[in-house]
């Protein structure tokens, strides 16, 4: 897919995430958003999948350790082909198989359970060294929020995958900056994020633009071709990118847009769709 | 008169996973630094490289194995009860009992039995809080026969199972070559008219010897083992109860959610008795040695004797 079709792409599951966060009057859409374009690069162009077949044994993993932004996770497998793009306006409503947090017994093409935060990036760790004890060949990626980074259990399951060398494995850290308490640098800041996993015995690759395409694909290439240790990619991003109001708002952490925001926000995307077409 | 022959099920954990490791690829033990006390260092000895050490890190550990189950291995996490059940419930809640993974949890060292080290090491509320969780198999086997057939079932059951084993050598009791393990289902060990003691773990040892001893008062007290606390012997627990009338229920626990309350939730529904739980009360151990312990809490023959015969005054 070249870079134009990833943008469209992205964008439609930008378009997936309002629609399914306005429908259940509630839902995480600011971090949702930043990750939109890292989801859509990773399961359109990184990662070993089959949407027909959501449990092929040697298929690439995937674990939403910030497992709030289902949404843009529900909208990218959506988008993918592994449920209808109209179950999106089911989520968090009652008899829904779209949780509010990922749940893998219910929900075609998530791989874990998710949304304790902290939690996600130890199961990963599980999937990469059951790889590696097996000789399989597929590889494990995990998004995590830089908020998240506060629980300790991250730096536990960091001290393990660096310890075992699992370089199957791929750390993502979504760094846009914003918790719900506000800026991640005034609550309990995470910085330096780099040096922490450098420490912890990864091979890091700092300031990747998130919302940069040819950024991505450099950054997963270069993880793919580390040996011997796992990778840490630490995305800068914009929290809400792509709804110019829920931009760099820690407010959009954890709300539904009202209709009259619904509407302006789908406008927006609407625009920006169109605007990629002439491209 | 020959030695009773005394085994902690620790041991019997241990010495079961070489069994089912030599049976089953897919078996993968993990530990947090305390293979030479949770025994599954014996294990280690017999498969290195299927034998993971998290390292001080019990929380990552029930991740990791989460990871391994979702991925077709089957782990067994182990640390003391204590690590296991309480510091990792939530990872255990939400990444092991949520998506209903293929995880075993092997959790050592429960019990005041601990001993020396003292209440921060001594789990008297694992039960409770593991039975809580949707889903989850609770097994408290009462010696090291019970411990292997346990640790064989809880392979063979697909889901997450937690297994409480002891640090304290304890009296074989089922060597007899009728000896069956199933799962959820209680073991009538001897019968009685007057009334039943409900026990679990080495407390049913402990609990066959007081019932002698009240047989001498003229005392007939019918004997149940509880191995599997959830899901619980429904059918079997109400029934005595019909039978007997009284129950008394034994612990090396709180007698808060552990094996009283189970038993309890079962009879109000299905046949309300009396119910006497010997088990802690509200109340944290202390150190010292383990039978030492066990008699000043009255979870030893003698204890549970002194305290079945003022109740039944």
């Amino acid at each position: 897919m070249d870079v134009i079709e990833l943008k469209k792409t992205a964008n439609e599951v930008r378009k997936g995430i309002v629609t399914a966060v306005h429908a259940a009057k509630a839902g995480h859409p600011g971090g949702s958003l930043s990750a939109a374009d890292v989801f859509t690069y990773l399961y359109f162009e990184e990662m070993n999948i089959d949407p027909k077949n959501p449990q092929k044994p040697d298929r690439d993993r995937f674990v939403l350790s910030k497992g709030h932004t289902a949404p843009g996770l529900y909208s990218t497998l959506a988008q993918r082909g592994y449920f209808p793009v109209e179950d999106l306006k089911t989520l968090r409503h009652i008899g829904s198989y779209l949780q509010g947090h990922p749940d893998m017994k219910h929900i075609p093409g998530v791989d874990m359970s998710s949304g304790s935060l902290g939690q996600g990036i130890s199961a990963a760790v599980g999937m990469a060294l059951s790889a590696k004890l097996s000789h399989e060949d597929y590889r494990v990626y995990t998004l995590l929020g830089d908020g998240e980074i506060q629980e300790g259990q991250v730096w536990e399951a960091a001290m393990f995958a660096g310890h075992r060398q699992l370089d199957n494995l791929v750390v993502i850290v979504d760094n846009n900056g914003l918790q719900i308490d506000g800026n991640v640098a005034d609550v309990c800041s995470p910085y330096p994020i780099d040096k922490k996993f450098e420490a912890f015995n990864f091979h890091v690759i700092a300031d990747v633009d998130a919302h940069d395409f040819e950024a991505l694909a450099a950054a997963f290439k270069e993880a793919r071709e580390t040996k011997g240790m796992p990778t840490a990619i630490i995305l800068k991003s914009t929290k809400g990118k792509g709804v110019s109001f829920m931009e760099n708002k820690a407010g959009w952490h954890g709300k539904a847009p009202n209709d009259e925001e619904y509407a302006i926000a789908m406008d927006e995307l609407e625009k920006a769709g169109e605007a990629l077409c002439q491209k | 008169m020959s030695e009773v022959k005394k085994i902690a099920t620790r041991e019997s954990y241990g010495h079961a996973l070489v069994e089912l490791g030599e049976q089953h690829e897919n078996i993968v033990v993990l530990d947090a630094d305390l293979a030479e006390a949770t025994k599954t260092g014996i294990f280690k000895k017999a498969f290195p490289e299927r034998h993971i050490d998290c390292g001080i890190a019990e929380s990552n550990m029930m991740g990791i194995a989460a990871g391994l189950a979702a991925t077709g291995k089957v782990p067994f996490a182990s640390s003391f009860a204590m690590f296991a059940a309480g510091r990792a419930f939530e990872q255990i809640r939400n990444s092991i009992g949520y998506p209903h993974l293929n995880v075993k949890i092997g959790a050592t060292h429960a019990g005041i039995s601990v001993g020396e080290d003292g209440a921060t090491h001594q789990c008297n509320e694992d039960i409770a809080l593991m039975r809580t969780i949707p889903g989850m198999v609770v097994i408290n086997p009462s010696d090291d026969i019970e411990a292997r057939a346990a640790v064989k079932a809880a392979y063979e059951h697909v889901g997450p199972v937690y297994m409480r084993f002891g640090r304290l050598a304890v009296p074989v009791i089922n060597d007899n070559p009728d000896y069956k393990f199933e799962l959820g289902k209680g073991v009538v060990l001897r019968e009685g008219t007057d009334l039943t003691i409900v026990a679990t773990g080495l407390c049913v040892g402990e609990s066959l010897a007081a019932a002698e001893k009240l047989a001498e008062d003229g005392i007939s007290v019918q004997v149940i083992n509880i191995h599997t606390i959830k899901p619980i012997d429904a059918d079997l627990i109400a029934e005595a109860a019909k039978k007997t009338g009284r129950i008394v229920t034994v612990e090396e626990h709180s007698v808060i959610g552990g094996l009283g309350s189970a038993v309890c939730d079962v009879l109000c529904e299905r046949e309300p008795v009396k119910v006497l739980k010997i088990g802690m009360n509200d109340m944290f151990g202390e150190s010292g040695p383990a039978v030492k312990l066990l008699e000043k809490y009255g979870l030893d023959a003698a204890g549970i004797y002194q305290k079945i015969k003022e109740w039944n005054k």
